[in-house]
């Protein structure tokens, strides 16, 4: 990288502080959504489920951020990883629904009594065990991203090429996915879940549960990533980020370091996009638009990357002004987004973290 | 109705007597039992007139009506009608509606069918010898050959012949089937083929002659469509050479990554339609709206890039992912701009009339005229460029920045200008691309995404920096995604594409034409 980024900026206290708090006071919104609803405190069901896809938007934001603040490494094709993270996730969800389809198969979805599937295609196996679908959507978009990761890391190609690359994969996904005969329901993808682990979704116990269970990943993954940016890996991988050369001319095998990021990272994403799905009730191709991707890397360059704290504050900022504002002005949003786009670039290399560091000091 | 009537009778007139007769001998059977009515129908439709047509329609039809004198009329609207001899107009009162049973709809039908191949309108005899070509029967080929004899429209003929053809093979004589199966060998058709192949176990004596007949037509099945897929191919490989060329240099010649590439794109498709319009107000312009539109769309695609590279990329320089997401953001922008300014919905840009309709090339190789102006164009424009680049101040000036900024600022070149008029340049190639873009997608405004990651594949494949690169990357893409099209689906064929140049990179990080030398380390 020609750029002169800087080290790893050293985590001070009061940012742990603040991060641990805000994460505190996102556990109490299921607490005030069952408050009565005439409450000064209550908290509605929509503010519940919104900030839920959030909390898996800042998941997948964090795996951008170690991935790319950290180690360089631009992909612009994470919102593969989610997706295929969020299709498994709805494979399981779409097994659950049984029989109470509206084709009232025992077996096989909807769409596939539709499209005339004689049986339940090989790779749907195993996919009504709540288990397996779990490590599958952690499994699948990391083993696409250690052979994607393998074939670029290993011929270096870097910067911009992984970047291209990454987004033709998701472009490429993309288009596999919108076709019906795939057996992933074509452009329509998976909609109508019933019930997850026995508990209906449409249920305020759902809600809270999915909720919880998002806040806690995020926790967990943030640890997660904390622990690998302040082991002597992270310092190689922000070695490997300011000077690959030089890191690889040391003796360093960088390509693994850049695999395992990116292997970590995908899996990250995966695991967002399986919570994302029964929170929003739908999983399609679209997930697959190179934009979608592009969208999640402004979240964390708006936070500022090369910080933790940065892509989580990043994805719930930019989400939280795309709900407000797509609400009353929906045609001025890609205005406001492109505009972030250049502003962040051009004006806040470091994003917001960057601004309040500026300010503190 | 009764114009065509009055146009049958003055032909009728002009036949001889005694065809006329056997028309008006046939008539009045058409009123009688059942038996006669069939029979009578059948005379008609081997007979050939075309007097016999309305009335077998209107028999068909149930508008045929008897007066008790035996005299027949054709209803032409509740109560009128005309007489059906001799087309002149009769007060239907008193008459009843003549009955026809199954039977005689049988004959009816094959009557119609053969008595369409002398209708008037042109696509009613053709549709009449596709009828008369399914049924394949030896009695066929009297009239087939009376239409053939006066058969002028090409296209028509062509299928007359054929449908003559399988007629005689399913005829009696050895001989007459023999020179069918040549006529056949010779049409070297799909249907031709299929024929031959169907008539296969009705001649056991003849199958070796069927045999390499077939063989002979799928000889030159095969070899039209490696024609067409190889021009299908090139025509597709001509769009993304459009597409890809302003990105080679504003990519490959700056480094700079520029995904509000295909929204030049998209702006040069909508300057298009904005000439288009301009110029809809006086006629003789219209036809050369399209030629106009291409200086205007690289004006256009120009002027907005070098706004954007002198307020906006010039600050960036060296970071080339700041400069891929920043791009992106002013893309969106122009994106919605130009949805809230023409809609959401696709906007019509017409073909020039001598864009339209297709071509056929030698061994029956079916083209459109408006890819084989593209690719024309494809080529033109690379030409252009590479002349430019070559040839001019401004190109000249280019390549020394390019090689080395400080000593040709050292020089006295004013390196800003030059980044500003490279960068508008290679966003004006990709408004040009947009002027061809527009006629043969849809004007919206994402027309531009569907091209962007295409291109920058056809720029990564073909070497970064390098116009042969480009142009041969842009054709190779093409001709192998038409290629594996017919096996893989368009779809597949393209993920196998994205897929096999992963591959590909793997033994040449730096595409087909890497640069060597120093240039190629920056």
């Amino acid at each position: 990288m020609a750029e002169s980024a800087p080290l790893v900026p050293r985590p001070r206290p009061w940012s742990t502080i603040a991060l641990a708090a805000a994460l505190l006071l996102l556990a109490l919104l299921p607490i005030l959504n069952g408050l009565p609803e005439a409450h000064a405190l209550h908290v509605s069901d929509f503010i519940v489920s919104i900030v839920g896809k959030w909390i898996c938007y800042a998941i997948l934001a964090l795996a951008i951020d170690i991935a790319w603040g950290y180690a360089g490494i631009l992909s612009l094709g994470h919102g593969a990883f989610f997706a295929l993270g969020g299709y498994a996730m709805g494979m399981h969800l779409m097994r659950r629904i049984g029989d109470r389809g509206v084709y009232g198969h025992p077996v096989l979805p909807d769409f596939m009594v539709f499209l005339g599937y004689p049986e339940l295609p090989w790779y749907w196996l195993g996919f009504d065990n709540f288990p397996f679908a779990m490590a599958m959507a952690l499994l699948v978009p990391g083993a696409l991203a250690g052979l994607v990761g393998w074939l670029a890391f290993r011929s270096r190609i870097t910067g911009v090429y992984f970047s291209i690359i990454t987004q033709a994969m998701t472009y490429a996904l993309m288009l596999a996915f919108f076709r019906n005969d795939m057996g992933f329901g074509g452009n329509n993808g998976f909609t109508d879940f019933k019930d997850l682990l026995g508990v209906p979704l449409n249920t305020r116990t759902a809600r809270a549960g999915l909720f919880y269970a998002a806040l806690a990943s995020l926790a967990l993954c943030l640890l997660i990533c904390a622990y690998v940016v302040k082991s002597k890996l992270g310092r190689v991988l922000v070695a490997v980020r300011d000077a690959e050369s030089r890191v690889r001319f040391l003796g360093y095998n960088v390509t693994s370091y850049k695999l395992f990021v990116f292997v970590l990272s995908a899996m990250i994403s995966g695991l967002a996009g399986a919570l994302y799905v029964p929170l929003v009730g739908i999983i399609n191709p679209g997930e697959f638009s190179p934009g979608n991707s592009i969208e999640a890397v402004i979240w964390v360059a708006v936070g500022g990357r090369g910080t933790l704290g940065g892509a989580l504050l990043g994805a719930f900022s930019v989400n939280g002004v795309k709900t407000w504002l797509t609400s009353f002005a929906p045609d001025l949003w890609p205005f406001v987004l492109g505009g972030l786009f250049v502003a962040v670039t051009l004006f806040l290399p470091k994003g917001l973290v960057g601004l309040l560091r500026k300010r503190g000091s | 109705m009764k114009l065509i009537l009055a146009l049958v009778l003055v032909f009728a007139a002009l036949l001889p007597a005694r065809a006329q007769d056997a028309f008006l001998a046939s008539l009045p059977r058409l009123g009688a039992g059942f038996a006669e009515q069939a029979a009578a129908t059948e005379e008609m439709g081997a007979a050939g007139d075309p007097r016999a047509l309305p009335v077998l329609q209107a028999l068909s039809d149930g508008r045929v009506l008897r007066r008790p004198d035996g005299a027949l009329l054709i209803q032409t609207a509740p109560g009128q009608a005309v007489e059906a001899a001799t087309g002149a107009t009769a007060n239907p009162a008193g008459a009843e509606t003549v009955r026809i049973n199954n039977r005689v709809r049988a004959a009816l039908r094959v009557a119609l069918g053969r008595l369409q191949i002398v209708a008037t309108d042109p696509d009613a005899r053709l549709a009449a010898v596709q009828g008369v070509l399914r049924s394949r029967s030896a009695s066929d080929i009297p009239i087939l050959e009376t239409a053939l004899a006066r058969e002028s429209v090409p296209r028509i003929r062509a299928q007359i012949e054929l449908a003559l053809a399988a007629s005689r093979l399913a005829a009696d004589n050895p001989d007459v089937k023999r020179a069918a199966i040549a006529a056949l060998a010779a049409n070297g058709s799909d249907t031709a083929r299929s024929i031959l192949l169907e008539s296969r176990s009705a001649n056991p004596g003849l199958s070796d002659e069927i045999t390499a007949a077939v063989a002979s037509i799928d000889r030159r099945l095969a070899l039209r469509r490696a024609g067409e897929t190889l021009f299908q191919g090139l025509s597709l490989g001509s769009v993304l050479l459009l597409a890809a060329l302003g990105l080679a240099v504003t990519f490959g010649v700056m480094g700079v990554i520029n995904m509000a590439h295909g929204e030049f794109v998209m702006l040069g498709a909508y300057t298009t339609f904005l000439v288009q319009q301009a110029c809809r107000d006086i006629p003789w312009l219209l036809p050369w709206s399209l030629p106009l539109s291409v200086p205007a769309a690289f004006l256009v695609a120009a002027a907005v890039g070098a706004v954007m590279e002198r307020g906006l990329i010039r600050h960036l320089y060296g970071r080339p992912l700041e400069t891929l997401l920043m791009t992106f953001g002013v893309g969106m922008m122009i994106q919605q701009a130009v949805r809230i300014a023409f809609g959401a919905q696709n906007r019509e840009v017409l073909s020039p009339s001598w864009m339209q309709g297709t071509l056929e090339l030698p061994g029956g190789i079916m083209v459109t005229q408006n890819r084989l102006w593209i690719i024309v164009f494809g080529i033109a424009v690379l030409l252009l460029v590479m002349a430019a680049i070559r040839y001019t101040r401004f190109g000249l000036e280019m390549r020394a920045v390019v090689q080395n900024r400080r000593i040709a600022a050292t020089m006295g070149i004013r390196t800003g200008r030059v980044d500003a008029l490279t960068f508008a340049f290679g966003s004006g190639i990709a408004g040009m691309a947009g002027v061809a873009l527009s006629q043969i997608d849809n004007v919206s405004p994402n027309l531009g995404t569907g091209y962007i990651v295409d291109s920058f594949m056809v720029v990564v494949f073909g070497g970064v920096g390098s116009l042969a690169g480009t142009l041969v990357g842009a054709f190779t893409l093409g001709i192998v995604n038409k290629v594996l099209e017919p096996y893989a689906g368009a779809v597949l064929a393209k993920v196998a594409v994205l897929v096999g140049i992963m591959l590909f990179i793997q033994r040449r990080p730096k595409g087909l034409f890497a640069l060597k030398g120093r240039a190629a380390d920056q």
